[in-house]
């Protein structure tokens, strides 16, 4: 334990002041990067990806685009190679990870170039004249077909795509299971999904040949362990490398921990651009490629007793890191590892952790790292326990919990619990949550029929990461030659200037937690000051700041950490000032007071204003006492002593501090919409001493509206063909105030005596406790032991209006397309079109590059390469979705005039597809029928986003296509297939068309 | 309306919180962009760029618009607010609105408030008794990732009341027939 100095009297910490932030962000002045101006001359970034989950570059061809006016420089791999290395892969392994696609593209959204131009607007023109071949490869998306045999391989180097396997065992698993009298399991597959902060990435990157040396600004939330591996990328020394971010940003809740690779690649953009560069990522590009919590395939069972209690665990994850290891996954795998029996005694656990390469977007910092998978699992576990021995689900949860007089506990796999009192905490949360008149609602609902059901789970938040533990991906002899890692330093400087105001420094990159606000209230409280006479600043600057590996915003590590870290640094401060104070007040040391904005000894009357003892060292320093070098300037590091390496036995502490909490849950179904309904949530936290109350709330309901975002709405999803099917906020649904409800959150305080101030982290707890609460009062509600999130009514459906009987008149089945790949959207359909025009005039036109591009909806170039093969340009909307395609069509079957079949395929930045059409003329009394046929086969953004409305977009394009035609011909069309006129104004609004 | 040239510059004049202002934009910038990048009114964030999120919201001559929809020359001759107006003292001061977020801790990160803020303002402004249902209604337009919404409806509530104890707002009673009367 930690003895450290602490204030005699706590006048703000503890309480629930308005923030210091909050003036500058509701008056529209915050400093996120883009309010920020940047040096005249600075260009702007747009970068092309992949269209294909996996692919080939055949070739790319960028000169029309470095053709246009205002464009200066494109970069594609050879400029990345030339200029960079290989961003640093956790695992020894022959793989690289490259923040820009080399010679293959792996997952969808992949960067493979990137245009710097004179502002965004020409620089997105400029994308679309740039040409990329693909060859298309099989993709996989699943984690478990991926290990198979015959699965595509992502890596060629790795023969495979299994990137990792450990085995751990702790205790006796087997003999546990061979002598308990029921093993009880459960199969989970937890879906992908991500915090998405409303503010995305911003980059503005500079490159100094002279110093070789780039200087960053961006809206990351490091330093911490990547700012080594950003330099490495590119080809300096850390030293070379300056980061710097802004006063505010706009959320993160992790996921701004992988805009890394862009620094990487803007700032070697600025590099060939020979000007700085600015680069800020749009939704859609964050939606497909910026990073996502992990998916996992997991198998857990355990060894229970007839009281449900639990005597050992045997875990099996299959964690997807999707189609890169980068940094620092596999840590997703590894931070919950000390943390594998939960709120439990359990002393024999059996571990088998497996990492799998996937073709999606690589996974990285998630709200709750980690955290969701497990318990998931496990408290899903624990509720079918609870129902396969007919025991109350709390009961199973009192029965396991570890005995409240065990702190510091020590778990089977490592971790050190710090306190807690789970019992007492559970207690409360039942009592003041009002479990038994949820249970009465729910036995009335059910008494009338409806679905009522409640759930709960109990879960140990762990914060402040240990820099070692993920090296338990390593073999504890790999560990030994790579050398040790450990603790978790953090940082806070503390300055005094010439008229003795404080302002202190942190290099914890906050992201709309109110540091600055609870800092004051640390600072203050040292000093016997107002929160309000302490500036903050908490701007980050690599070059001159204090920092290290450890700095930055992640696993909830601020109010444990750095504000432990400040006040020790005020403490140091404070203790040179008291000596000042001493002498010039003529007193005792020890009786020294820094209280209202004075410094006395025992006495107000004769006091001295703070800021005249403040300044002293300015001033007068030769007057200083004997053993004060001077009280300017106060840097301070801390790192827990209890945060060790794992050990040559695979113990891993992977985190400093334990929080603790309980969950009820109840939900009610709606039995026609299948709709989970929540009736009422309770959330118990024990996150240890409370800093600032209000803040500490809105942790915890910020944190539940993401986790009730991962239950019921959102996935990061994908087609087997590797395209994305959630790519923007209108498929990728996050919870709106409607959807989200009011909590009941209680408290139980067990300080932590591992850290400074007694605090424990609190921002992640709900993301990994609600969404497998919420699936427990499914599960109960409905009766069902297979839960999948996120739970969609429909997945609901079948529990609730039985299995759909198969239709008594089934619709003929469709002749069985031989085009389409799998995750391909196909596209059939035939019409008619009657032109008041000679056959043959059609027919022409039909051939005629200069007819065909006044008639193809949204052409702007038709070609025609030889006879009969033609290249398009071509602009077309659907959906949300608008986008440029080159088109190469040929013409084969002539039957001139009478029949012709068209085929070809298109690709652009939005997608591509491929098929053919077979048009027919007729003509009879001066007027030609056109008849026709086609199937065709769309993949890319297209399908995934505008998918829905595909057909009818396709059937519109079309009867544009022959509207024009007829227009063209002189005459007007008849006959043709019409779609109704509300859908014609819902198509023309959606931009369907040109 | 007069046919512009999508390959030039065109001036741009309106009314920005009741100032004049003036910039050139072509006839695809986003009114967002030209707002942020043109006027340098930083204040009204983009966070997705297709409608959804609600954060780039303004009011355009007294009506909601998401900025990121609307093209700058369409603003020609309007009357734009936008969250630097809402202030009565161009940020010195914050109003009952802006108070109350403070208060109740109705923001975090605060990318997302702009928005939020432009649009109660708007709500209380032509409906100063909306009841909490309708307030909901109005904010389900909006995405927020910090808060989790609790604070933010309270904050709503609470300034509402304050608003209409002070008199900001004239009693319904007092002034409007009782079917306009939410409950």
């Amino acid at each position: 334990m930690n003895v450290i100095d602490r204030p005699k009297t706590d006048n703000w910490i503890g309480k629930s002041l308005p923030r210091v932030e909050d003036a500058a962000l509701l008056t529209g002045r915050g400093r996120y990067i883009d309010d920020l101006g940047v040096k005249p001359g600075t260009a702007h970034a747009a970068i092309l990806r992949s269209p294909h989950g996996h692919a080939n570059i055949l070739g790319i061809d960028a000169a029309r685009a470095r053709a246009l006016p205002g464009v200066f420089a494109v970069i594609t791999a050879e400029e990345v190679q030339r200029y960079g290395s290989s961003l640093v892969v956790g695992l020894k392994i022959p793989v690289e990870c490259w923040p820009l696609a080399i010679d293959k593209v792996r997952y969808y959204g992949e960067p493979v170039a990137v245009v710097v131009a004179l502002d965004r607007y020409v620089a997105e023109d400029a994308l679309d004249l740039i040409a990329v071949r693909y060859e298309t490869l099989a993709a996989v998306i699943d984690p478990e077909e991926a290990l198979a045999d015959d699965a595509p391989v992502l890596h060629e180097g790795l023969k495979g795509n299994l990137a990792n396997e450990r085995r751990f065992t702790y205790g006796d698993p087997d003999a546990a299971f061979a002598a308990a009298p029921h093993r009880i399991g459960i199969d989970v597959k937890f879906p992908r999904s991500a915090c998405t902060p409303i503010e995305t990435y911003g980059i503005v990157a500079e490159y100094d040949p002279g110093a070789d040396a780039y200087d960053v600004l961006a809206n990351f939330q490091g330093p911490f362990s990547i700012h080594a591996v950003m330099a490495r990328a590119l080809n300096v020394p850390g030293n070379r490398l300056r980061l710097r971010t802004p006063g505010d940003s706009g959320g993160s809740f992790g996921i701004k921990q992988a805009i890394f690779p862009y620094v990487v690649l803007i700032g070697i953009a600025a590099r060939v651009a020979g000007r700085p560069v600015k680069w800020v990522e749009d939704r859609l590009e964050h939606l497909m490629a910026s990073t996502v919590a992990t998916n996992r395939v997991t198998t857990l069972a355990a060894a229970v007793e007839t009281d449900g209690r639990i005597t050992a665990l045997s875990w099996d994850q299959i964690e997807d890191t999707g189609a890169h290891l980068r940094a620092p996954e596999p840590a997703t795998l590894y931070r919950m590892h000390g943390n594998m029996t939960g709120a439990y005694a359990i002393r024999n656990v059996a571990i088998r952790n497996r990492v799998v390469l996937t073709n999606k977007m690589p996974t990285g910092l998630n709200r709750g790292f980690g955290g969701p998978q497990v318990y998931y699992a496990l408290e899903r576990l624990m509720q079918r326990i609870a129902v396969e021995l007919d025991i109350d689900p709390v009961d199973v949860i009192r029965r396991n919990f570890i005995p409240a007089g065990e702190f510091p506990y020590r778990t089977a796999s490592g971790a050190l619990y710090d306190s807690g009192d789970y019992q007492a905490a559970l207690a409360t949360a039942i009592a003041q949550g009002g479990l038994e008149e949820l249970k009465a609602r729910r036995d009335a609902a059910r008494a009338e029929g409806r679905l009522y059901g409640i759930g709960y789970a109990a879960v140990v938040e762990p914060s402040v990461s240990n820099m070692g533990y993920i090296t338990a991906v390593l073999t504890p002899d790999q560990r030994a030659k790579a050398g040790a890692k450990n603790g978790a330093q953090a940082t806070a400087t503390i300055s005094l200037d010439a008229v003795g105001s404080v302002t202190v420094h942190v290099a914890s990159v906050p992201q709309g937690q109110g540091h600055r606000t609870v800092l004051s209230q640390v600072v203050a409280d040292a000093f016997g000051l107002k929160p309000s006479d302490i500036a903050v600043a908490t701007e980050l600057d690599t070059a001159k700041d204090a920092w290290s590996i450890a700095s930055g915003n992640y696993s909830s590590r601020f109010a444990a950490a750095v504000a432990g870290a400040a006040q020790i640094a005020a403490m140091r401060l404070r203790a040179k000032l008291a000596a000042i104070a001493a002498k010039q007040l003529n007193a005792e040391l020890e009786d020294i007071v820094f209280a209202g904005g004075r410094v006395h000894a025992g006495d107000p009357a004769t006091s001295l204003a703070f800021g005249r003892v403040a300044s002293a060292s300015h001033w007068a320093p030769a007057d200083l006492p004997q053993g004060v070098d001077h009280a300017i300037r106060e840097t301070a590091f801390w790192t827990p002593p209890e945060l060790t390496a794992p050990t040559g036995d695979d113990l891993v502490n992977s985190s400093l501090c334990h929080g603790f909490i309980f969950d009820i849950c109840a939900v009610e179904i709606d039995r026609v919409t299948c709709e989970v309904k929540i009736d009422r949530y309770v959330t118990m936290h024990d996150c240890g001493k409370i800093l600032h109350p209000g803040m500490v709330e809105g942790q915890v309901t910020g944190g539940f509206a993401h986790a009730l975002g991962a239950a019921l709405y959102e996935e990061s999803s994908y087609a087997p063909d590797g395209g994305l099917l959630s790519g923007t906020l209108a498929d990728y649904l996050i919870p709106t105030i409607m959807e989200t409800p009011a909590l009941r959150i209680l408290h139980h305080e067990s300080p932590s005596p591992f850290t400074p101030l007694g605090a424990k982290g609190v921002g992640e707890g709900n993301c990994m406790s609600t969404p497998v609460c919420i699936a427990n009062a499914v599960a109960d509600a409905l009766g069902i032991a297979d839960i999948t999130l996120p739970i969609l009514p429909a997945k609901l459906a079948e529990h609730v209006h039985g299995i759909e009987p198969e239709p008594r008149n089934p619709p003929a089945p469709k002749a069985k397309s031989t085009m389409g790949k799998p995750g391909e959207r196909m596209l059939t359909g035939q019409g008619k079109a009657v032109v008041e025009a000679p056959r043959q005039k059609i027919w022409d036109m039909l051939l005629d590059p200069q007819a065909l591009m006044s008639i193809i909806p949204g052409a702007h170039g038709v070609e025609k390469v030889s006879d009969t093969e033609f290249r398009a340009d071509v602009t077309l909307g659907i959906g949300p979705v608008k986008g440029r395609y080159s088109a190469a069509i040929s013409l084969t079957d002539l039957n001139e005039p009478e029949s012709v079949t068209l085929s070809g395929g298109t690709e652009g930045a939005l997608g591509s597809g491929h098929g053919s059409g077979r048009v027919t003329l007729t003509e009879e009394a001066g007027k030609t029928t056109i008849t026709y046929t086609y199937e065709a086969a769309v993949g890319g953004k297209v399908a995934s986003i505008g998918g829905r409305l595909l057909d009818g977009a396709a059937r519109v394009v079309i009867g544009q296509f022959f509207d024009a035609l007829a227009r063209k011909a002189g005459g007007k069309t008849g006959g043709r297939i019409r779609l109704p006129a509300t859908f014609k104004r819902l198509f023309a609004m959606l931009g369907v068309g040109a | 309306m007069p046919r512009l040239n999508a390959d030039t510059r065109h001036r741009v004049a309106f009314a920005l919180n009741g100032r004049p202002v003036s910039g050139q934009a072509e006839p695809r910038m986003l009114l967002s962009d030209f707002l942020r990048h043109e006027i340098g009114a930083t204040g009204t964030h983009l966070g997705c760029e297709h409608g959804v999120c609600g954060a780039c919201t303004v009011q355009i001559d007294g009506g909601l618009a998401r900025a990121c929809l609307a093209l700058a020359v369409q603003t020609e001759g309007a009357d734009v607010r936008t969250v630097e107006g809402l202030s009565p003292d161009g940020g010195a001061t914050l109003s009952i609105l802006q108070e109350a977020f403070r208060e109740h801790h109705g923001l975090q990160c605060g990318f997302c408030t702009p928005g939020f803020l432009v649009t109660l303002d708007a709500l209380f402004r032509d409906d100063p008794h909306a009841s909490e249902t309708h307030i909901r209604e109005m904010l389900s337009g909006h995405l927020c990732r910090c808060t989790g919404y609790a604070p933010i409806i309270k904050a709503a509530l609470a300034a509402q009341a304050t608003l209409l104890a002070r008199g900001a707002v004239a009693h319904p009673d007092d002034t409007m027939p009782e079917e306009d009367v939410h409950a």
